[in-house]
């Protein structure tokens, strides 16, 4: 059995920003994660960020990731880095997370206090030969582009208008692959404004108000696709057209990974605005689970700038929760840490965020508040 | 999307349909668990992260019950598909 003092669960956005904050404060972390290098999305990120300054605007996210990994680096008295390894199940009654590394290798954790920072899987859509090969997940191109260097495909149909289908249709695009056309069941891009233009001037077709309602398939693989128009109400219409690809990417949505956090019994609440089930929490990201804080997509779907202050927001409380910080100190970074969260969420462009917040956030700290 | 529902695979682990899924749920088999017992659809390596959301949003959409009251299954662990005799060692006590 091997203890730790805050064990922080995925090494993305949120949960490096977590480790760093907590192990500044002089706390022992340890950081797992499932996939064989740290980083999370943000490897595959090779866009320049919006937000804000503090949350690294303008700087492209394999970047930002490089930033952190700095700080990690600087931080690595106070922090173990396990990678390739899977928090595989919490059990309540004795308090341990059960870790398997390189899938041979099964560990008993025992924290103090643990960050989850899962971050979120890829929502797929059903249709007729969603399973045939050229049927992909935009994360899933993103990874064999932008971390491996493998071509996905010569022709791309994308399903989803919303930043990530223009972000990765456009990556697409520059590594010379063709966008058949990009389709959105909304009457309008989801996306920000200059991301759909960026595609708009290369010629590719943005098809509004459509829906895929088979992919074609020949010789066992993809090779072309039916859309269909909707009308107002998002019912079909007579309108079929079919297009030539031989590849379908999914940008339909992301939905934030919970498991570890069920199994610890924090209260769940279903939030559409935060596309799924996801804890209640307060204003210190800590769940209705004392031992247990969120932050990132795990806590419902945002982006990465607000991930990465959400985590830092945990690892510092956490940090007073174990008598590292407190007082002055703790307040003066915590206000300057929520004001940077603020600043993010603010305006029109966040206003679904927060009305999916109001549903699961205790800010007025009811619970927990241990330190 | 129209209600012929050939080859629409939702649970990819277990290779359950679209179409098998709607008939148990109109037998009122309309909870996640349920459906997981007499189909074995979230049992797969992936344990439910492909196809729990597909489900949650097909049981809504026949029941007219909003997803938010749909139970959605317990999690238990492993959360990931690992081999026997790891399990089996059980780590250092």
């Amino acid at each position: 059995m091997r203890e730790t003092e805050v064990l922080v669960i995925g090494g993305g956005p949120a949960g490096l920003s977590a480790a760093v904050e907590a192990a500044s404060h002089g706390c022992d972390v340890t950081l797992v994660d499932s996939d064989l290098a740290l980083g999370g999305q943000l490897v595959k990120q090779t866009h320049k960020f919006f937000g804000s300054e503090a949350e690294y605007a303008g700087t492209r996210g394999i970047k930002i990731a490089k930033i952190l990994f700095e700080e990690l680096e600087a931080a690595k008295d106070r922090v173990t880095v396990l990678s390739n390894t899977t928090a595989n199940g919490f059990y309540p009654d004795d308090g341990v997370v059960a870790l398997v590394k390189d899938e041979e290798e099964y560990i008993r954790l025992r924290p103090k206090k643990t960050i989850v920072a899962t971050g979120a899987m890829e929502r797929l859509l059903p249709f007729p030969n969603n399973d045939a090969p050229g049927v992909y997940g935009a994360g899933a191109i993103q990874t064999l582009m932008n971390v491996y260097g493998v071509f996905p495909g010569e022709r791309v149909l994308m399903i989803g208008a919303g930043n990530i289908g223009l972000i990765v249709s456009y990556q697409l695009m520059q590594a010379g692959v063709e966008i058949a056309g990009i389709v959105e069941f909304m009457p309008k891009v989801g996306g920000y404004w200059v991301h759909a233009a960026k595609v708009r001037r290369l010629g590719v077709p943005i098809y509004l108000r459509h829906t895929i309602t088979d992919a074609i398939v020949e010789k066992g693989v993809v090779a072309g696709a039916h859309i269909q128009r909707v009308d107002e109400k998002g019912r079909p219409t007579e309108e079929i057209r079919k297009i030539d690809c031989d590849t379908i990417c999914m940008a339909v949505g992301l939905i934030p990974t919970a498991e570890i956090l069920w199994q610890a019994g924090c209260k769940m609440t279903y939030v559409p605005e935060l596309c799924g089930h996801v804890p209640q929490r307060n204003a210190f990201m800590q769940t209705t689970n004392p031992n247990f804080w969120v932050a990132g997509d795990a806590s419902g779907i945002e982006e990465a700038s607000a991930a990465m202050v959400e985590g830092r927001i945990s690892g510092i409380s956490i940090a007073r929760a174990l008598g590292r910080i407190q007082g002055e100190a703790f307040q003066e970074r915590y206000l300057e840490l929520w004001q940077r969260l603020s600043n993010l969420r603010a305006g029109e462009v966040g206003a679904k965020i927060r009305s999916g917040l109001e549903k699961c956030s205790n800010c007025g700290c009811d619970w927990g508040e241990e330190a | 999307m129209p209600e012929e529902p050939q080859n629409i695979v939702v649970c990819r682990c277990e290779e359950v349909e679209l179409e098998e899924i709607r008939e148990w749920i109109d037998k009122g088999y309309d909870t996640f668990d349920e459906l997981k017992r007499v189909l074995r659809v979230g049992m797969g390596p992936c344990q439910g992260r492909g196809c729990r959301d597909i489900i949650l949003r097909e049981i809504s959409r026949r029941t007219g019950t909003p997803i938010a009251e749909i139970p959605c299954g317990t999690f238990r662990p492993p959360v990931k598909a690992i081999k026997v005799k790891v399990a089996a060692k059980g780590g250092d006590r």
